[in-house]
């Protein structure tokens, strides 16, 4: 924190972070310079989210399965919880115009429509329903010992970078 | 109390943690809860190929490479520490419905008989991991987001085109199961 310091972004950081923010949903600038290790927070959120991800076996094959066969509730209780949860959360930041730890305001990006989310989304719900994982469970399955699955992980990889090479011919 | 943290742990605490991610990472660092774009920032690291989708400064959206790893590693601490010995415990409609499709491992979370090594170069490995991983990478990339950052991300800010892309996600995973994959289950 004592390390920051503010800085103005030049129209070249700019074009930088518009460039980010296609398709993404997570892009968030800030003005804020910080030394590397202040990453290790979002490692130490990520240990505890993989625990998670094992010990209510998000990251299981067949609790996919059963979620989408409706025949059980855990995986639409676990989305449900999180998703109130992170409501809630969200609801409480507005209200109490909460700052970050290092007393910037918080924004969250506004996400536009476009039919990438219709195509893309039936796309990768077909995958998942394969694979038995969406990006977060990939990197659980091969910390927990599936080595197999760093086939489907840089499979992954290469959709998202083919998708990167076909962008602009798509429908959007 | 170890014992209890060995269990599988039930719903409402795994959708409680996973839903505090959203204000974790937006107050310790104004972040929006995201890991499908992680596999954008590695392309982008490792193979921009004068591709305009790749051509930004990686290094910014660092912290979310610094998020999936810990997932991993948290994965592999589970595993290794706190992993319950007791198989995977399935809904019978479940379990009777893959016996049927010869699947009946249920000693670890994913079913031996599709995820090892040994069926990679097989048409089930082809589809299950070469194929299954393409359309997830293309595919959460395509709708700009994945499970967490448009079903429990988009949906906490109340975004509608996240709502949209969630419901997608479920009718193509429900068309799959119900349709494609008892199909592909017996190749």
């Amino acid at each position: 924190m004592e390390q920051a310091f503010q800085h103005t972004p030049t129209p070249q950081e700019l074009a930088d972070l518009k460039a980010r923010e296609l398709d993404a949903i997570c892009v968030n600038e800030s003005e804020l310079v910080h030394p590397w290790w202040h990453n290790l927070k979002y490692a130490a959120w990520g240990i505890l989210f993989g625990i998670v991800f094992v010990k209510a076996e998000i990251v299981s094959w067949f609790r996919i399965q059963e979620m989408f066969r409706f025949e059980s509730f855990h995986m639409y209780g676990v989305i449900g919880t999180a998703v109130v949860v992170g409501l809630i959360s969200v609801l409480l930041i507005k209200r109490t115009k909460a700052k970050t730890i290092y007393g910037e305001e918080i924004h969250i990006p506004n996400k536009e429509f476009n039919k990438g989310q219709i195509y893309g989304g039936l796309l990768f719900g077909l995958g998942w329903a394969i694979t038995g994982a969406c990006p977060g469970p990939l990197f659980a399955q091969m910390g927990a010992g599936f080595g197999v699955i760093s086939i489907t992980f840089l499979s992954a990889v290469a959709g998202t970078w083919v998708y990167g090479l076909l962008r602009d011919k798509l429908p959007h | 109390m170890l014992e209890a943290i060995k269990q599988p742990w039930p719903w409402y605490v795994a959708g409680a943690l996973i839903g505090l991610t959203v204000p974790y990472l937006l107050l310790v660092g104004n972040k929006s809860f995201g890991i499908s774009s992680s596999l954008r920032h590695m392309c982008a690291a490792c193979l921009p190929a004068n591709i305009k989708f790749f051509q930004y400064d990686w290094k910014k959206e660092v912290w979310n490479l610094f998020f999936v790893g810990g997932i991993a590693l948290g994965a592999l601490l589970a595993a290794q520490f706190l992993s319950d010995p007791n198989p995977v415990v399935l809904s019978e409609p479940t379990a009777a419905y893959l016996a049927e499709k010869g699947i009946t491992d249920t000693t670890s979370l994913m079913p031996s008989e599709i995820f090892s090594w040994d069926q990679l170069f097989t048409l089930r490995g082809l589809i299950f991991f070469v194929i299954g991983g393409f359309m997830v990478g293309f595919g959460t990339r395509y709708a700009g987001g994945c499970t967490s950052g448009h079903a429990i991300m988009g949906l906490s800010s109340l975004q509608w085109p996240s709502l949209i892309a969630t419901c997608c996600f479920m009718v193509g995973g429900i068309a799959m199961t119900w349709l494609i994959l008892p199909f592909l289950l017996t190749l």
